[in-house]
């Protein structure tokens, strides 16, 4: 299996006033295809930087960003990108919203057919019968749901993912999470996923990646072996397996965070 | 109902009004050289009313002439204000500055630049006086617009021109539009500025003059009367450009 997404070597500072603030320092990971990297870390340590690294949003001061055996130089079309806070073009219905990055990526594909892939996804995502409403009357969660789907409508290689759950409630979380299920088992794309939390990153994530703070590097990369068989149900959180992945991962982060020294090896 | 109660509260509220009017000079007895009554003005317009309509014309299409002026122009201003700090920070002291300055000052320069040249004169000023919250508006829309919404295109590999068109522009319609309600209003005040001190002036505004002059007084209040008129077709005018273009914005209520 090739590593669709690798990061090597990025070091990046930005400019402030008060001199160079250095946010990400040697950070070197891999994602392979088709996988799902949750990546988790203490406040303020260059999460959010290292998505728009991906993105091409960004160019790092050194080191190099590569997707598909492509050096990552500018934006480029294969990505998809969903925020923390999900806007949507208030001036247009949901479906509207959602056939957004097809406007821009494939301008010549038929209207019918644009339609036709959005509303495959709003119906995934549990929205079908929305879509003609406009984003105003959509609670933060469906906002979110629309936006996901927005993110991959144009079938990217790679979705990236700012903290999209952060700002929703426990429970609409949990139901999000299911439908980020339901979104790959029928949509081969790669995830990277920044969160804070610590159950998410384990849910959803097929290996989770700890950065350190900042400047961050990557200081411990776990691999999750969910327990049970088939799709991951929700109950599997609450497995001894699963408590024990989450307590190295506490115990990752608090090392991370400086309130605990790493344990001699 | 609900339409026939958006018709039926203003126009009540006219009405009453009117009534206060009548009301209040009556009661004071006042002679119509210190105030003319609502019942003084039928004979006001029946006496003068192709000068009204001629009048109401030429005051209409140099206000809304001025009002294009500062549309094209305001919006232009406030997308270089929009997209460059360099700008921002050059251009609000001037703009402030020229804001600031009471535009009646204005109406003698501009005589004297286009002598005689009374239509451009008086669509140049109502431009001058209403293209200000256009430029300001549309600066700040564009300027506070959130990064994530330029993030969604720019991650596309979008040009500069289509995050504008699909994003930036429609995204700050409604402070336009907020901003033109205002502009409306000021352009019509810079019309009347230069037809009332022009000494040949045209319009409403030489109209009240010619009242004033000949001791008419129902004739000077007849003209207020028709220019709150106007202006109150051309606000309802850009309403209802505002629901077709940027109704989005407009909540639904309770």
């Amino acid at each position: 299996m090739t590593n669709l997404i690798e990061i090597k070597g990025v070091t990046h500072a930005y400019r402030t006033p008060n001199g160079p603030l250095p946010v990400l320092e040697d950070l070197t990971l891999s994602v392979p295809e088709g996988e799902f990297a949750a990546v988790v870390g203490p406040s303020g340590c260059g999460k959010s930087t290292l998505t728009r690294l991906v993105a091409g949003l960004m160019k790092p001061d050194t080191g190099e960003v590569w997707l598909h055996g492509e050096r990552v130089r500018s934006p480029r079309k294969t990505v998809g990108m969903a925020f923390q806070n999900p806007v949507m073009l208030e001036w247009r219905t949901i479906l509207e919203n959602v056939i957004l990055p097809l406007e821009i990526v494939a301008p010549s594909m038929p209207r019918a057919q644009r339609r036709a892939r959005a509303m495959e996804l709003l119906e995934l995502v549990g929205l079908a019968g929305f879509e003609n409403k406009r984003p105003s009357e959509f609670s933060g969660g469906m906002r979110q749901r629309a936006s996901l789907c927005r993110a991959i409508v144009h079938r990217p290689d790679v979705l990236i993912m700012d903290e999209p759950f952060g700002a929703l409630d426990a429970f609409t979380r949990e139901d999000l999470w299911q439908t980020m299920h339901a979104l790959r088992a029928q949509e081969p794309f790669t995830a990277v996923l920044i969160t804070h939390d610590l159950r998410e990153s384990v849910y959803l994530g097929d290996q989770v990646i700890v950065l350190s703070g900042r400047p961050a590097t990557t200081q411990y990369v776990m691999d999750v072996k969910y327990p049970g068989t088939g799709p991951r149900q929700l109950d599997g959180l609450y497995t001894p397996e699963c408590a024990t992945m989450l307590a190295t991962l506490r115990e990752q982060i608090q090392i991370a965070q400086g309130r605990v020294a790493p344990k001699e090896a | 109902m609900d339409k026939l109660q958006k018709i039926l509260v203003p126009v009540g509220a006219i009405v009453v009004f009117t009534l206060l009017w009548e009301l209040l000079v009556w009661a004071n007895g006042w002679p119509d050289y210190v105030m003319a009554s609502p019942s003084d003005l039928p004979q006001a317009y029946e006496w003068f009313w192709n000068l009204f309509l001629i009048g109401s014309w030429q005051t209409l299409w140099r206000t809304v002439a001025g009002l294009m002026l500062a549309v094209i122009f305001g919006t232009g201003l406030g997308m270089i204000m929009g997209f460059s700090r360099i700008a921002r920070d050059a251009l609000y002291p001037l703009l402030v500055g020229f804001n600031a300055i009471p535009k009646a000052t204005l109406v003698p320069v501009l005589a004297l630049l286009f002598i005689g040249e009374h239509n451009f004169n008086t669509v140049l000023m109502a431009f001058l006086i209403s293209f200000f919250p256009i430029a300001v508006s549309v600066g700040i829309g564009l300027s506070t617009l959130e990064p994530e919404y330029r993030d969604i295109l720019r991650s596309l590999g979008a040009s500069k021109v289509t995050i504008f068109l699909k994003i930036a522009l429609p995204k700050t319609l409604p402070e336009f539009f907020g901003a033109l309600k205002v502009s409306v209003t000021l352009a019509f005040i810079g019309t009347n500025l230069v037809e009332i001190i022009s000494p040949h002036g045209r319009g409403l505004g030489a109209l009240f003059l010619s009242g004033q002059t000949n001791s008419n007084y129902p004739l000077m209040f007849a003209v207020l009367i028709a220019l709150a008129v106007l202006g109150i077709v051309l606000y309802y005018a850009v309403v209802a450009l505002e629901k077709i273009f940027a109704g989005w914005a407009e909540r639904p209520q309770g």
